[in-house]
């Protein structure tokens, strides 16, 4: 039976981890590897690592990141954030990602989808879509970029269905509406998307609760949930969320703490 | 030429890292494959792999080491086949029509009934035969897969661990001097890195006591 992940999201600007991380016991508190390994350790089905970075210079210390991390994190790992062709992609998985999550430059040019897709396999190509709630109608929403600043006038839905026909193998769904608030994934998004496609969805946005994340499987029909803060501040930790996970009989992961 | 040494084979296709960096933290010396002499050397042929098996055995053959890599196992040496490396074992794939390896009888078809492909994310490997591949390594424990194929082997008793997402097919698979598995060891933490440790020991590749390689060091990686 297929496990439902959880999985926490670093954001790395610059080669370093920011944005709420509250660790108290580690020396290096903003280093990417050291706190990808801390959440493996913890149970993290996944890592993904999120390149805010704006300038281009930051890329060679993102590989340098992916490499140092591939080595001490034996779960999956992926990389997104300004990837914006296939040869960058390459780079990004023979630094050791598993996957490249791509955003923007798919909506530019989304036959970048399908170079992708036929060079390292569908299986590696993560369509990240951010979206937002059209006002006034429950059942649409806008794909914006930059952080929800830029609208693109495509609709969230179709534009999935059109991703993942060109050649993403999985979704990454934000909703903008509600990330960084902690009250709860946009549901009827991710069942909107979930039906429209047959390939993994990843909810991400609005993560504030265990209950939250249960939602979004049972409720959103996600297969995996994404967060960033409540593990980072330690709100919550990932053993709590997969006990709501098992107790509301969504089959997931258990690591025996030691080693995992 | 005498065989030794643990080679990963790199025909394009795919992530070399994640294997070499989890076979060099458990001890092992992997080298790089990328000739027919490299091939020709070794006495274990890593063989990883994504994406589709087609473009995969055009870029084998056009490095020249498909036929090596027969030679080597007709000759003793030990094949291991990770994702799509287990799927080229066989002798045909319904993916693309493309014609594989052929150390195994059988065929690469879709996941029947699944209800989600890819299949990607962790699932249980249920035994189905005792082997020491499976080593330290619970019935039921989960691993990291990604892919939308599998094999379906002629001969039923190689498989070791069977997988469900929505039909089930063979996870692991042993036969003679083969081993293949259709998901990710080097990414399925501490279980898959028991998965890599039992394979080394059973290649004759563990490492010896005198090596820097120790267990407290293995067990203090983060290993999910």
């Amino acid at each position: 039976m297929l496990l439902r992940r959880v999985i926490p999201c670093l954001d790395v600007k610059d080669g370093r981890v920011v944005k709420g991380v509250r660790f108290v016991d580690l020396t290096d508190e903003g280093d990417p590897p050291t706190l990808a390994e801390r959440h493996a350790r913890n149970g993290a089905d996944e890592i993904v690592f999120l390149d805010i970075s704006a300038a281009p210079e930051a890329r060679g210390t993102l590989l340098d990141v992916v490499e140092r991390t591939a080595k001490r994190v034996f779960v999956p790992l992926t990389v997104g954030g300004g990837v914006r062709s296939a040869t960058e992609m390459r780079d990004v998985l023979r630094a050791g990602a598993d996957k490249v999550a791509v955003n923007t430059a798919a909506i530019r040019d989304p036959s970048l989808l399908t170079t992708c897709a036929r060079t390292f396999g569908r299986q590696c190509v993560v369509i990240s879509v951010d979206a937002r709630a059209v006002p006034g109608d429950a059942e649409r929403w806008e794909v914006v970029v930059q952080g929800g600043r830029e609208a693109t006038g495509l609709d969230a839905i179709e534009w999935i269905r059109r991703a993942v026909k060109l050649g993403a193998g999985e979704v990454l769904l934000t909703s903008i509406d509600r990330d960084g608030t902690g009250s709860g994934f946009d549901l009827a998004l991710l069942r909107a998307a979930s039906a429209a496609v047959d390939v993994p969805i990843v909810a991400s946005g609005g993560a504030g609760t265990p209950g939250d994340m249960v939602a979004a499987i049972t409720e959103g029909n996600a297969d995996a949930v994404l967060a960033a803060s409540i593990f980072h501040r330690d709100i919550h930790s990932i053993a709590t969320v997969k006990d709501a996970l098992a107790a509301a009989g969504v089959p997931v992961r258990r690591t025996n703490g030691l080693a995992a | 030429m005498t065989r030794s040494g643990l080679v990963v084979v790199d025909y394009g296709a795919g992530n070399l890292v994640s294997i070499r960096n989890a076979l060099e933290l458990l001890g092992g010396t992997p080298s790089i494959a990328t000739t027919s002499d490299d091939i020709a050397r070794a006495s274990v042929i890593v063989v990883p792999g994504v994406g589709a098996s087609g473009p995969a055995m055009e870029r084998m053959e056009r490095q020249g080491l498909a036929d090596p890599i027969r030679d080597a196992v007709h000759d003793g040496a030990w094949y291991v086949g990770i994702c799509l490396g287990m799927q080229l074992l066989f002798e045909r794939s319904d993916e693309d029509g493309a014609q594989m390896l052929a150390l195994l009888e059988g065929d690469v078809v879709a996941i029947a009934d699944a209800p989600r492909l890819p299949h990607i994310g962790w699932n249980q490997l249920e035994v189905q035969r005792p082997h020491v591949v499976m080593g330290g390594v619970a019935d039921g424990a989960p691993a990291y897969f990604v892919h939308s194929y599998v094999a379906r082997p002629a001969d039923a008793s190689i498989v070791i661990t069977e997988t469900e997402h929505g039909s089930r097919f063979p996870s692991i698979v042993v036969s003679d001097r083969v081993i293949g598995y259709q998901f990710h060891p080097e990414r399925s933490g501490s279980d898959g890195l028991q998965l890599l440790r039992n394979m080394l020991d059973l290649t004759g590749l563990a490492p010896g006591t005198d090596s820097p390689w120790s267990e407290t060091q293995a067990l203090s990686a983060s290993v999910g």
